[in-house]
């Protein structure tokens, strides 16, 4: 098991063990979508996003 | 094991059916009576249509009213207090709905309520009934005092700053939008259809009695201040408070993330809603009709040094019966979630 914190909310992320650079997580508090940008120790990177319309 | 004997004092209002519709499937609870002075006699599904084929139970008069274990008062405001000598005679526990019994202080109560209370040396004897302030107390109190709903929603929404003293207290304004439910089931010109529908009415821009409440559970100087606002809208149930405050120092928003996290990260009826995807980013009052959470978010402006934190609930739930149940719980000894596992609906 891999942990770190969401760079946004400092939230706890716990990943498997098999997980891989450059794979996107979302972060269960925030939301955030995260790239996996190291892996010993965890780095998390906020993933670029594209802006959506949310019902406005 | 023998299970609580409860009876509703005045079961045929909004709250007191959402406390049957509670209380009915609570294993750990027998209902023993439903008093309504206009309605005793009919069946309470005649008055909560939602639960035919789930009671026969019919409502009586408070004069039949017979002794039990717990007592739930929902009566118009001033009507507990009035009767509280013939309630502490059927019941050795008291969980009172109505706001008599919210103020510590007779002089508080003189101000937001605008007249004497019958039985001041009361006030101090009941625990006020948010169990996240007061969780402790609770299990060993006999009388609680339900919180008003708009009060829940921002005391809820400010307590975790407030106690840290991060605010800057006298410039704290709040902006609560409700739902017609908000006032009960007597109708007035002003909640017939035509009148009610679809409104966006400022009801109380200035004055509300809930701001005692908010003051008091904050702990807040009498010099200090919480200026309330609040807006009548056209749906049934749901409260949102909008929180305009200050912060002393600037945080950066996973510092607010942090003490939010502290404050309420095991508490089972609150969550941090504050999504950067999704529709539902803030807290919704409308995801949450006929459940007990409530829905904490917040944004930092960058501008400034203002927060906003917004809260949602359902006055009735949350607000009123919900949370009133949940008191009833820890006070009883029961799992604190009992009976209150809803989660809501949706789409709805």
């Amino acid at each position: 098991m891999l942990t770190g914190l969401c760079p946004i909310c400092d939230g706890e992320i716990q990943l498997d063990s098999d997980t891989m650079l450059g794979e996107i997580v979302e972060c269960g508090d925030c939301g955030s979508e995260l790239e996996v940008t190291g892996l010993n120790p965890l780095q998390l990177e906020e993933a670029p996003q594209e802006e959506e319309d949310w019902g406005e | 094991m023998r299970k609580v004997r409860v009876s509703i004092v005045g079961g045929s209002g909004y709250t007191g059916g959402e406390l049957l519709r509670l209380l009915l499937f609570h294993p750990g609870v027998q209902i023993q009576q439903v008093t309504s002075e206009r309605h005793a006699g009919k069946p309470v599904s005649r008055l909560h249509p939602n639960l035919r084929k789930i009671t026969r139970l019919s409502f009586c008069s408070l004069e039949q009213l017979e002794a039990c274990d717990v007592l739930f008062l929902c009566l118009p405001h001033g009507q507990s207090m009035h009767h509280l000598p013939q309630f502490l005679e059927k019941a050795e526990r008291i969980i009172d709905l109505s706001g008599d019994f919210r103020l510590n202080d007779p002089q508080a109560y003189r101000t937001w309520y605008g007249q004497e209370h019958n039985h001041p040396e009361w006030l101090s004897r009941f625990v006020y009934g948010i169990p996240e302030l007061h969780r402790e107390r609770m299990r060993s109190a006999r009388f609680i005092s339900s919180a008003g709903c708009n009060a829940t929603a921002v005391i809820l929404a400010l307590y975790p700053l407030f106690r840290q003293q991060l605010v800057e207290t006298d410039i704290t304004v709040v902006e609560v939008k409700g739902g017609s439910s908000e006032g009960g089931q007597t109708p007035s010109a002003a909640s017939h259809h035509p009148e009610r529908n679809d409104v966006v009415r400022s009801y109380k821009p200035t004055g509300h009695r809930h701001i005692g409440e908010i003051e008091q559970e904050l702990g807040l100087s009498p010099n200090h201040r919480i200026h309330f606002s609040a807006t009548a809208l056209g749906i049934v149930r749901g409260i949102l408070a909008t929180c305009h405050l200050f912060l002393k120092e600037p945080l950066e928003e996973k510092e607010i993330w942090q003490i939010y996290r502290q404050a309420y990260g095991q508490e089972p009826f609150i969550r941090i809603v504050k999504e950067r995807r999704g529709i539902y980013r803030y807290p919704e009052p409308k995801i949450l009709i006929g459940s007990n959470f409530c829905d904490i978010g917040f944004e930092k402006d960058n501008r400034s040094h203002r927060l906003v934190v917004m809260s949602a609930i359902d006055n009735l739930m949350k607000g009123a019966a919900g949370q009133a149940v949940q008191a009833f719980n820890i006070m009883c000894g029961f799992d604190e979630t009992t009976a209150l596992e809803f989660p809501g609906l949706h789409p709805v």
